[in-house]
């Protein structure tokens, strides 16, 4: 199926009539002829019909597979504007109408799942936050960059996951209050003070947007260390772990490689003040006194 | 071939803190998930989560409370060791770190809840899922528990015995969604199914697009029954444009609901007297519509929740969250107008039938989550009472699967000859197309429902692996045909317009047709995209296929159950009818006939027998 200009394109029922079907398969089929030909009657009365307003979306694709789509390209979708409409819902109506191999990650809808961050108009968003009634149009909508892509907006994520968990991103206390059901009780102070860090939903968009991770692989990036810094700014964390902690975040490729760009604070969707947090860690690895890089 | 101790099919809270407790037992675990554990539905929970952890407050309240919300269909096994296990798992919960709210002292913040005689609904903000998704992913990753993200369990390798009761699962079936590779998982000590609800059978629903109810499917396909499906929990506050949920807490910490007048109306027109906002949720939604039926809703669509008079400094404190929600997602700020609401689809009270061990009718299948239904909250299920659920229940099933000694189960699972059987005189399940013509899409494929007769394990993994790469391949080599998207579009319009929160007889009959002739288009859909890389083309269009299966139950036991309970209101039975319906509505598959049976409620417990009485609010 061409999706060079979906918005133009019309179906055409190509079904041929098989030799050997029952009695039964011709009644479907024949039903099934009539669905397509009112399918088609419909799609196309909609498509004149957009006449309220559209937006055109320009969109990447990419699909290492597909020979069509082995050399990266943008295809254009025009879709009818809502009011409230979101880049998500726009794909998803190109992707659902127009066709259905376009692909890219989402599921919550509600910015809390993490995995819709594309570049939108050359920015780092989350698709289901933003609306386009706060864009310019046409929207362009690209897979995240710095990252391998591995089909249209689909960007590989192990590298992400990597870094997170390379900052042994766990609570680990020396101990535990005696009994059961006791809590470890954490002041509302020291709550408040690391609450920012503990928003992070692992989208990708700040490491996304670092130029020092686009140009060192190894730099832990700023949703790493800004898992480090909730549970190293943690009363309750355990004094060998906090020390295991800072030299993780200390390391050559750690919290001295920021070059406080603030990059990575822009586009954070869950609005962490990431650039502040790595400053901060920079701070207690002073205070420590441990290694310069 | 992969292989460990334990296969846990699903990353969400329940599946987590499976894994964890198998994990702890010192079995070998790997979860296997459709989307990266943090991804999944359990972080979008905002409210709290339930447990008497208080002086004042016990165990046999928290029991007492879910069994009368349940409007006593909750099996009392189930109940009581929820309640007697949630305080013990919740602050399980706070030492691995979950960052809960804080009281002055330190100790956990709790706040009152709809249909809770005590205000033990713990809570972090409100964002309480995200954060105790976050906090059991970080234990797994502490514990280094193998995670198969990206994968695609579509089928379960279960061996071919005639009685469900004597198959034994094997292992999975999936696919790597970014190479397509094909895999059998063998478990050599079992599965435990935790892959979320079934939201998506609505179109207007609080559930994330991946709430497919895939698991429930593919169990009832292998022969476990779906237990209560018509138990639907409708939420009283989404937002109307994308049914994105605006928490209980916001009436827990003295939300108001207005009519288009002005008026409160819950008070006013007399719909809960005494608790008013914080009624049960079937109340409230019932409110609300009944509101917007009489002329009083605002745009016809929807009523007014209003937070503006409880400060920005609580607001700010409590519910953030829920500003940013109203104002993202509606364009509201509710700081300084009331934000709009509507019922949305929000929970699945039924599911896969289990144990209070978390086991199937099969042996070494286990489910857990909000794809299992244990009994606990049976017509209705009182807020802040799934999250514990997860984890309670988790932690049963993964202990349990890892082989831990545990007490006989209470609860029994499984057909059984005497039961009382119904006939619903409406077609239902796999259509009838002629001899050899239902094609194997439409069907779930060759050979696998049912199982595979072999007694060697790895045979009937990888018969069962060799069979689903056939119909895969049978799937992506139709040139043209139906497109998944449209039957899922019919399916949501049939759902929404006649199983919703009020049904009515006719609607649902009507309901039941739609879904069969959506069978009917099923049986020719074509999976557009031919590429084995990230197809969600495909993904999508079997997921499509196992909403058509929950559906059909939902739809089924709605139109059989002639009373009226919890969340179950029927038009022309306004009336809980005890001596009749005190029983479980059961749903099996049969090799594409659904067969619908009843078993009885449990409600002796612990310390005696449950009395059901009539729920006033
Ligand atoms: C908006 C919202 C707010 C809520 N708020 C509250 C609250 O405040 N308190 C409360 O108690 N409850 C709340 N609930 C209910 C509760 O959050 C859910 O019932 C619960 O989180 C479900 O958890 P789960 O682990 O069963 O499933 P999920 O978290 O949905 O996880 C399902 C997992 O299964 C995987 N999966 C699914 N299908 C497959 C497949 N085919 N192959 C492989 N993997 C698969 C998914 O990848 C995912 O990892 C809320 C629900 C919603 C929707
Ligand atoms: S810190 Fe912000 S931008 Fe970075 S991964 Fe987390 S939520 Fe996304
Ligand atoms: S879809 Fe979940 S964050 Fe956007």
């Amino acid at each position: 199926m061409s999706t060079q200009t979906p918005e133009t394109e019309t179906e055409t029922e190509t079904e041929t009539e098989q030799a050997s079907t029952t009695p039964h398969q011709d009644r479907r089929l024949a039903e099934k002829r009539a669905r397509a030909d009112r399918g088609e009657a419909e799609r196309s009365a909609a498509a004149q019909e957009i006449q309220g307003e559209t937006l055109k979306l320009k969109v990447f694709r990419f699909d290492p597979e597909i020979a069509d789509k082995q050399e990266p390209r943008f295809d254009s979708f025009v879709v009818p504007f809502e009011q409230g409409m979101t880049v998500l819902d726009a794909l998803i109506y190109a992707r659902d109408e127009y066709d259905s191999s376009l692909t890219f990650r989402h599921s919550c809808r509600q910015a809390v799942c993490g995995s819709d961050a594309f570049f939108v108009n050359g920015q780092q968003r989350l698709g289901c936050q933003t609306q386009i009634s706060d864009l310019e149009r046409p929207v362009r909508v690209e897979p995240l960059p710095h990252q391998d892509v591995v089909k249209d907006l689909v960007v590989e994520m192990d590298h992400f996951y990597d870094q997170m968990e390379a900052v042994d991103p766990f609570f680990d206390p020396d101990s535990l209050p005696e009994g059961e059901l006791k809590e470890q009780r954490q002041s509302r102070e020291n709550h408040e003070k690391v609450k920012m860090a503990t928003r992070c939903i692992w989208c990708g968009a700040c490491q996304s947007s670092c130029n020092i991770a686009a140009g060192d692989n190894k730099y832990l990036g700023p949703a790493a260390i800004n898992k480090a810094y909730q549970f190293y700014m943690d009363e309750r964390e355990g004094e060998q772990k906090r020390q295991e902690r800072l030299e993780i975040i200390e390391q050559e490729h750690g919290v001295w490689r920021c070059q406080t760009q603030f990059s990575c604070t822009e586009v954070c969707p869950k609005d962490i003040p990431l650039t502040e947090h790595i400053q901060e860690l920079k701070r207690e690895a002073v205070k420590q006194n441990l290694k310069f890089w | 071939m992969y292989e460990h101790d334990v296969i846990v099919v699903g990353g969400g809270g329940a599946g987590l803190r499976a894994a964890i407790a198998a994990d702890e037992e010192g079995a070998d675990v790997a979860i296997v998930t459709k989307l990266h554990p943090v991804r999944s539905h359990t972080g979008a929970a905002e409210g709290g989560i339930n447990a008497a952890l208080r002086e004042g407050d016990s165990w046999q309240d928290h029991a007492y409370d879910t069994m009368k919300g349940s409007d006593y269909l909750g099996d009392a096994p189930a109940v009581d060791s929820f309640a007697q296990d949630a305080p013990e798992e919740v602050i399980q919960l706070e030492h691995w770190g979950m960052p809960f709210s804080r009281e002055e002292d330190g100790t956990v913040s709790q706040r009152p809840f709809g249909g809770l005689s005590f205000p033990r609904t713990t809570y972090a903000g409100a964002e309480t899922g995200h954060h105790m998704l976050h906090t059991l992913y970080q234990q797994v990753v502490k514990r280094g528990i193998e995670v198969y993200d990206e994968w695609y369990v579509s089928q379960l390798a279960v061996t071919g015995e005639d009685d469900p009761n004597d198959r034994e699962c094997h292992g999975v079936v999936a696919w790597d969604v970014q190479s397509g590779d094909i895999a059998g998982f063998r478990a050599r000590d079992g599965v435990i199914l935790a892959t979320g609800g079934p939201g998506q059978a609505y179109d207007h629903t609080t559930n994330a697009v991946a709430n497919t109810g895939d698991g429930v499917a593919i169990a009832y396909r292998a022969g476990v029954p779906m237990e209560d499906m018509e138990m639907v929990q409708f939420h009283p506050t989404t937002l109307p444009s994308t049914g994105v949920l605006i928490s209980e807490g916001v009436r827990g910490e003295g939300g108001i609901l207005y009519n288009s007048e002005g008026e409160r109306f819950m008070f006013e027109y007399g719909y809960a007297t005494n608790d008013g906002e914080l009624a049960s949720r079937d109340v409230v939604a019932r409110a609300e519509l009944t509101e917007i039926a009489e002329g009083r809703g605002v745009e016809d669509e929807y009523v007014y929740l209003d937070m503006r008079h409880l400060g920005e400094e609580r607001i700010t404190d409590r519910l953030e969250n829920i500003l940013h929600l109203a104002r993202d997602f509606e364009g509201v700020d509710g700081l300084t107008e009331p934000m709009p609401v509507k019922p949305g689809q929000h929970y699945a009270m039924g599911g896969i039938e289990v144990n209070e061990h978390g086991e199937t009718c099969i042996s070494d299948l286990y489910a857990v989550g909000e794809c299992a239904c244990v009994s606990l909250h049976g017509a209705n299920r009182l807020g802040g009472n799934a999250l514990p659920e997860l984890i309670v229940f988790g932690a049963r099933a993964g202990r349990h699967a890892a082989g831990a000694d545990m007490p006989e189960p209470k609860i029994e699972t499984g057909p059984y000859d005497d039961a009382e059987r119904e006939e619903l005189g409406v077609p239902v399940g796999a259509p009838d197309s002629g001899e050899g013509a239902v094609e194997p899409a439409a069907d779930g494929g060759p050979s696998v429902e049912g199982g595979v007769a072999s007694s060697d394990p790895e045979s009937v993994v990888q018969a069962t692996r060799d069979a689903e790469a056939e119909r895969i391949e049978t799937l992506l080599e139709r040139e043209d045909g139906v497109n998944h998207a449209d039957v899922r579009a019919n399916l949501q319009e049939t759902m929404t317009e006649n199983v919703n929160v009020f049904r009515e007889e006719e609607g649902l009959e009507q309901a039941l047709r739609d879904i069969q002739q959506a069978r009917e288009r099923y049986q020719d859909v074509y999976v557009g995209d031919k590429s084995r890389t990230f197809n969600t083309d495909l993904q999508h269009t079997i997921e499509t296929r196992n909403l058509l299966d929950v559906a059909e139950a939902i739809a089924m036991g709605a139109l059989a159950r002639e009373e009226f309970r919890g969340a179950h209101w029927r038009a022309e039975h306004q009336e809980r009818k005890d001596d009749e319906y005190l029983k479980h509505t059961l749903v099996s598959w049969n090799d594409g006939e659904p067969e619908l049976w009843y078993r009885p409620v449990l409600l002796e417990g612990d310390e005696g027998t449950y009395e059901p009485k009539e729920r006033s609010y």
